[in-house]
Parts: structure tokens; sequence; C-alpha cells
């Protein structure tokens, strides 16, 4: 179907798009399998590293303004936000395995509005996750430092990640179109973010975690994000380049996934 | 009949380990996960160390106790998955038909399962040791944490056996992984009770058993020989291993009445 027909211009991007983020989002709030899970795990990582670790934050050499729940905090909406993006590429596969996505790319009139409506996905569920694992933060005490403009950047900064790991995870499911490559989109980013300064700052790492954690992308988002909530800035504007140099990348990684998908069709 | 039996079990048992050793996806996260989060957290936390009433110099060898508790749950994935698909294909029906004995139908998976468990748990020492952790119990210790992480490993795939009887799927096996995942997490894993300091979180970690579980291995490698650690160890492992075996006799008396 050509883009200039009047059906084509009725289902262009973002029609697609909104069907798609509609249909999806309706999905995600209506089954608790899906829904349930996205939110506790951040909080079970919250309570575990804010709550399990919180001596951490009397160790000589740490020094945290806002105090260790608000540093672990950020490992956790980071994590979340990225994690949201991951699991939209993981319900992308899972419509590609199940022959919805299929029958979507036979329908729509633009086929970018696919990856544009996923992304619509991935954002408004990061918000929802986002929001309640602050609200808990916030509950349990959570000191934050930084000013109005800070907390405004702070989740800029998540959202970004969350298109960042939506169009890695979304890249793999326009290529395997399958679920079983879940591990695939998953494990890689588990690993980026575990091999930043999660529990400590760069400065008290020492060998071969200091040397990863020292040039791994994860740790400027860290690094931004903790300067951020605490007021006293720290590689925030490396943190913004580096996630937006990311998006860029994965949107020509899941724009020639999407391509390939189509030339399996 | 005890000698039919055993056979049964034996042959069950061998079925059991080369199921999974056999395939890689079972295998490799058996042994990739517990140590790569065991390189992750030894180096990202070995400032710990420097906390006044840390009971060791080397973080590794506090932390490569989780390892073995975590190896023990993915027991509960590969024996509940294989079971369950076993269950699914029919195979399971099958052999219910022929005149093996009810005790050796899951019999023989626990006991491939121990044999696997104590090869992990064998494999995370000499890795541990390898990482420069210390095993101040000496070769004595590395045979005890040998036998609890084979025990742990039946324990929780005990567990893993109900869960495939009573659903006969190994999706909803899988879907208790992060369930269980989540009690390593709420417990004395990355730092000892008394330096737990979140009051909360304290009485979590102190009433959750696997708190026990992993002082159990922990004993052995900071401490030595430390009884009442070990035994409280060896009762959680045990009382794994019995519950499952209660949920199993329940569920294999419906799972059995369906064929």
């Amino acid at each position: 179907m050509s883009p200039s027909t009047p059906h084509a211009k009725s289902s262009g991007i973002w029609g697609v798009a909104l069907a798609i983020a509609w249909r999806s989002l309706h999905t995600y709030v209506r089954r608790p399998d899906l829904f349930v899970p996205s939110l506790i795990f951040p909080l079970v990582f919250f309570a575990s590293f804010a709550g399990g670790l919180s001596a951490v934050g009397s160790i000589p050499g740490f020094h945290f303004p806002a105090g260790y729940t608000a540093f672990q905090f950020v490992f956790v909406l980071i994590q979340s936000a990225m994690f949201g993006g991951l699991f939209t590429g993981f319900s992308l596969a899972f419509d590609f395995e199940s022959g919805f996505a299929k029958r979507l790319m036979l329908a729509a009139g633009d086929r970018r509005g696919i990856v544009v409506g996923y992304a619509l996905v991935a954002l408004t569920r990061a918000v929802i996750t986002l929001t309640f694992v602050t609200t808990v933060a916030l509950i349990s005490g959570m000191r934050i430092t930084g000013d109005g403009i800070d907390i405004f950047g702070l989740y800029g900064l998540a959202l970004l990640l969350t298109l960042v790991g939506y169009g890695w995870a979304a890249g793999i499911a326009f290529r395997f179109r399958s679920i079983q490559a879940g591990p695939l989109m998953q494990t890689p980013i588990f690993l980026i973010l575990f091999l930043a300064p999660v529990y400590v700052p760069l400065n008290l790492l020492s060998g071969w975690i200091h040397a990863v954690a020292s040039v791994n992308p994860a740790t400027a988002f860290l690094d931004g994000g903790r300067g951020l909530i605490s007021g006293v800035h720290d590689h925030t504007a490396v943190a913004f380049a580096c996630a937006l140099a990311l998006i860029l990348l994965f949107a020509v990684w899941t724009l020639s996934g999407l391509r390939s998908a189509e030339r399996s069709a | 009949m005890n000698a039919v039996l055993f056979t049964q079990i034996g042959v069950l048992a061998r079925r059991a380990m080369l199921k999974t050793l056999r395939q890689p996806f079972q295998l490799f996260p058996i042994i990739f996960f517990p140590v790569i989060l065991l390189a992750v957290n030894s180096s990202g936390l070995h400032a710990v160390t420097l906390l006044p009433g840390f009971p060791t110099h080397s973080y590794v060898t506090f932390a490569i106790a989780v390892a073995f508790v975590q190896g023990a749950m993915f027991a509960l994935i590969n024996i509940g998955t294989n079971l369950a698909e076993d269950i699914e294909s029919g195979f399971f029906n099958r052999l219910a038909l022929t005149p093996l004995r009810r005790t050796a139908l899951i019999g023989g998976l626990l006991v491939g399962v121990a044999a696997l468990g104590a090869m992990q748990s064998a494999a995370y020492i000499l890795i541990g040791l390898i990482a420069g952790a210390h095993l101040q119990a000496g070769f004595a210790g590395a045979l005890v944490a040998i036998l609890l992480g084979s025990l742990a490993a039946v324990g929780f795939g005990a567990w893993g056996c109900v869960a495939a009887l009573r659903t006969g799927s190994g999706e909803a096996v899988q879907g208790l992984f992060p369930l269980f995942f989540v009690f390593i997490f709420l417990s004395s894993s990355n730092l000892p009770r008394q330096l737990l300091r979140t009051g909360w979180f304290h009485t979590v970690a102190t009433w959750n058993p696997i708190s026990y579980l992993i002082e159990g291995f922990r004993s052995l490698f900071v401490f030595g020989w430390d009884g009442p650690a070990l035994l409280r160890g060896f009762a959680v492992a045990i009382g794994l291993l019995l519950i499952g075996l209660a949920g199993i006799t329940a569920a294999m008396r419906t799972r059995l009445q369906r064929t």
C-alpha cells in the first residue's frame, strides 16, 4: 500500500502507533501476570539494596549527601526504566510468536508506526513503574537534596533510558520474532547495569570491576542520576549525551530489524 | 523387591542427570549466573569488609555461600521443567502405566538432582578457591559443603516436582524461579545479620529460612566448624525436602488419578 493513499493517511505513523499503544496498554493493565511483577521486582531490588545494604553508607570514603537510600534508589530507577523498555521488547516478540505482529505488519499503512507504538507502550509502562517505585521510596523516608529542575532531569534521563532498553530489545525482537530470544535481550542490559558502581561509588571500587566500570556507559547514567537527586552534579552532560547517542544507534538497529522482519514476511 | 526399586531409581536418576547435562541451556545458568553474580558482588561490595564487625577481609569468601543456594534453586527449575515436559509429552503417563514403582517415578528424578547438586557444589568450591576464597574448614569442610549443596538441591528440586505435578506446565515452573529468588534478596546474602541496620529488613532476614541455609555454607568458609550454623543450614535443607516430599505425595495422588 502506498503511503499516499487515503487509507494510508488515516493509518500513518501516528495512527498505527496510537492504536498499538492503546491495545498493548489495555492488555498490560488487565493482565496481573504482566502488571504485578513489573511493579514488584523493582521494589524487591530497592528493599534488598537500600534496606539490606544500608550499612554500606558507613564505609570510610562513602559520602553521598542524600544518603544511601537515595543512592540505591537511582540504581533501581534506572534499572526499572531500562527494563520497562526491555519488557516491551518481550511483548513485541510475543506478538510475533502469536502471529499478531505479522497481521499488524500486513495492516499497517506505515510500519514505522509499529516501532513508535511499542515505544509509547514502553514509555507509559515506565511511567507507571517509576511513579510506583518513587512513591514507595518517599514513604520509606528517602531524602532528595536536588532541586525541582534536577528531579525533572532525573526522570527525563530515566525515560531516555527506557527508550535505550526498548531500542535494543525491539531490534532483537524484529530479527528473531520469538520470545526464545528473551535472554539475548535481557542479559547484556543486566550485565551492563551490574558492571557499574551499583553498591558503592566508582572511587570505592578496585581491581577489574573498577576498570570495567570506568568505561561502562551505565556508570555515567548512575553518576548522572545520583548527581541529580543529590544536587551535586556528576557527569550529568555525559549521561544525557550517552543516552541520546544510544537512542540514535538503537533507532537504526530497530528500523533495520523492522526491514529484516518485512523481508522475511 | 528392594533391588528392583533401586534399579528403577538408578535408571531414572541416570536419565534425569543426562537430560540436564546434555542440554547446555540448562547447564549454563547453573554455573554461569552464580559465578557472574559472585564476581560482580565480590568486586562491587569488597569495600564492606572495612565495616567494623565484618567477619572476614575477603568478600569472595563471605559471598561464595550464595552461589550454592542459587545453584540449588536452579535445580528446582531444571527438575520441574523436565518433569513438566514429560507430563506435557505424555511420557510420564506412559511410565505410570508400566510396572514401575510410584516411589521410583519421582525418587529417580530426586536422586539425579542430588548427584547434580553435588557436582555443582564441587564446581563452586573449585571456582571460589581459584577466585581467592578461603575454605576455613579444610577438605572435610568441602565434603560437608558438597553434602549440604546436594541436600539443598534435592530440597528445592522436590518443590519443582510439586509445581510440575500440580500444573503440568514448564512455563508455570519457570514462573516460580523469581519468587524463590526474592528469598535470597531478602536474606543475609550480602551482609551478616548483625550488620543489617534497617530494622524491618533485619526482621525479615531473621525469619527467612534461606538466611540460615546461606549461613550454614558460609560458616564452613569463614569460621571453620560452627555447629549451630551448620545444624540450622541442614535443618532448612531437610525441612525444604520434607515439605516438598509431602507436596509430591499429595500431587502424585491427583496426577495419577487423572492418568
